[in-house]
């Protein structure tokens, strides 16, 4: 999947980062990230791994679209976009 | 099923979708684009964004599902790896895809170890509570096969190996670019590949093909404004590389993660499922990186799986013609008959990126003319 949920960096140790998605609380690397991170910023996951750090400007829509994505789920169980955005919040461990 | 459209901004949705049927109009003949992402194609669905568009924009969905094309002969490699005796870890999409004779589902059914992961991290965890052989069967575009590099280098543990079958983008355009009788006037590039690779790496392309490269996110507005930018650009012959996702993705794109890639991988010539050979388009591991290779590592008797004949119906699935842009799913006799989600025939009704799935799953055919 390329869709990078987004999600706030709680806490950093060493190269992972503890990352709030809705509540849900990961560790995400911070090994191939291209910025240097610090909590409270916004990061897009993949697969476990912050892939970039959101700047401050974008953080609001981007949230938006998402939290519209898990809100309205209006495809149900056969939502591919909603099921794979829960996938990534689920797998991100 | 999706059968509203639903936009945080209805009003400028329209007001591109009116911009969309002004420029193609100006144009003045059909026109063709390709967008490379899986997620491009899911958004166009779920939101319903096909009926927005003018009859005469043909929106075409590429290769840009990575499980798609991944090739038979590398699910063999899996199954064979399996059926060795070797536990296999990967990615949930990968289990059902048909290979030669087994999915790995099959092979997991009679009694292969084979485990599904969300990240390549979590299989070094699994790697770590055991003696035994873990490969991490790795599939997907460049944006994964960082991670995978990004595990590589953090010093597995010694029972760890890869079994990759990466995939890298911007050499597969070129093959659609040259495919003769190609309509496809220009490409969206998806918005989370670029992050990595950055948007610069597609300027070569665009130089030789003489051909646009919009780079989009994949929110319903990222995609309208992608395609704008796109017709644009070919009304007024102008191609070049257009960067329409700056909130993610810069020139010159995440430098740390392709030094890592690039450190771990090289691009190899190989099939893509139902594409073609594509030069440089599949990732395999340097050869410092020998003791991590599953290929290397392993014999792996792929003849001892090919005693078997291939499967009928496997002989019917165009998705190559699919992600080429030539037909869709409505094309193939098999689609929601045999090949259903719950059985499928094709890789391309295996992924959640797959066309066959999306349309499968969002109504059949995303064409919600009746609802615009
Ligand atoms: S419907 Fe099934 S068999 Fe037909 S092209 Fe799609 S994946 Fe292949």
């Amino acid at each position: 999947m390329c869709l990078g949920v987004p999600g706030r960096v709680i806490s950093i140790h060493d190269y992972t980062a503890v990352v709030d998605f809705w509540g849900v609380r990961k560790d995400v690397r911070l090994d191939i990230v291209d910025e240097p991170v610090v909590p409270g910023d916004y990061i897009l996951n993949h697969v476990g791994f912050a892939i970039r750090r959101i700047a401050p400007e974008s953080v609001a829509e981007t949230l938006e679209l998402y939290e519209m994505l898990l809100r309205e789920n209006a495809g149900g169980e056969d939502d591919l976009m909603a099921l794979d955005v829960r996938g990534e919040i689920a797998g991100a461990s | 099923m999706t059968n509203e459209l639903q936009f945080r901004d209805p009003a400028l949705a329209r007001s591109l979708a009116a911009t969309l049927a002004r420029l193609v109009d100006e144009i003045g003949r059909p026109v063709a684009v390709m967008h490379v992402c899986g997620s491009h194609e899911q958004a166009i669905a779920r939101f319903g964004l096909r009926s927005l568009f003018p009859k005469a924009l043909d929106v075409i969905m590429g290769p840009g599902c990575p499980v798609c094309v991944t090739d038979v002969p590398e699910v063999d490699e899996g199954v064979v790896l399996a059926r060795q005796g070797v536990r296999i870890v990967t990615f949930g999409d990968m289990l059902r895809v048909p290979g030669t004779v087994q999915s790995l589902a099959d092979a997991q059914a009679s009694g292969a170890n084979i485990e599904v992961i969300y990240s390549p991290r979590q299989a070094i965890e699994i790697a770590r509570e055991t003696d035994e052989e873990v490969v991490l069967f790795a599939t997907g575009f460049e944006t994964t096969a960082v991670a995978t590099a990004a595990v590589i280098l953090d010093n597995p543990p010694k029972n760890f190996s890869v079994l990759s079958a990466h995939k890298y983008i911007p050499p597969v355009m070129e093959i659609v670019a040259e495919m003769p009788g190609s309509r496809v006037e220009g490409f969206l590039a998806a918005g989370h590949a670029a992050a990595i690779t950055g948007s610069a790496v597609f300027e070569p392309f665009v130089e030789r093909h003489q051909v646009p490269v919009v780079v989009a996110g994949f929110e319903p507005m990222d995609i309208l404004a992608g395609l704008v930018e796109l017709l644009e650009l070919i009304r007024n012959k102008t191609p070049r590389v257009a960067n329409m996702f700056p909130r993610c993705v810069s020139a010159e794109g995440n430098i740390p993660a392709q030094k890592q890639l690039w450190r771990v991988f090289k691009p190899v010539g190989g099939k893509w499922r139902g594409i073609a050979h594509v030069p440089n388009g599949n990732l395999r591991l340097r050869d410092e990186f020998a003791h991590v290779d599953a290929r290397k590592r392993f014999t792996i008797d792929l003849p001892s799986l090919w005693d078997y004949a291939p499967p009928a119906l496997a002989g019917q699935c165009i998705c190559g013609d699919i992600m080429a842009g030539i037909r869709n799913p409505r094309d193939c006799r098999l689609f929601n008959r045999e090949c259903v989600p719950e059985n499928p025939v094709g890789a391309c009704m295996v992924s959640n990126e797959g066309t066959c799935k999306i349309w499968h799953l969002y109504g059949g055919v995303p064409d919600l003319e009746a609802t615009a």
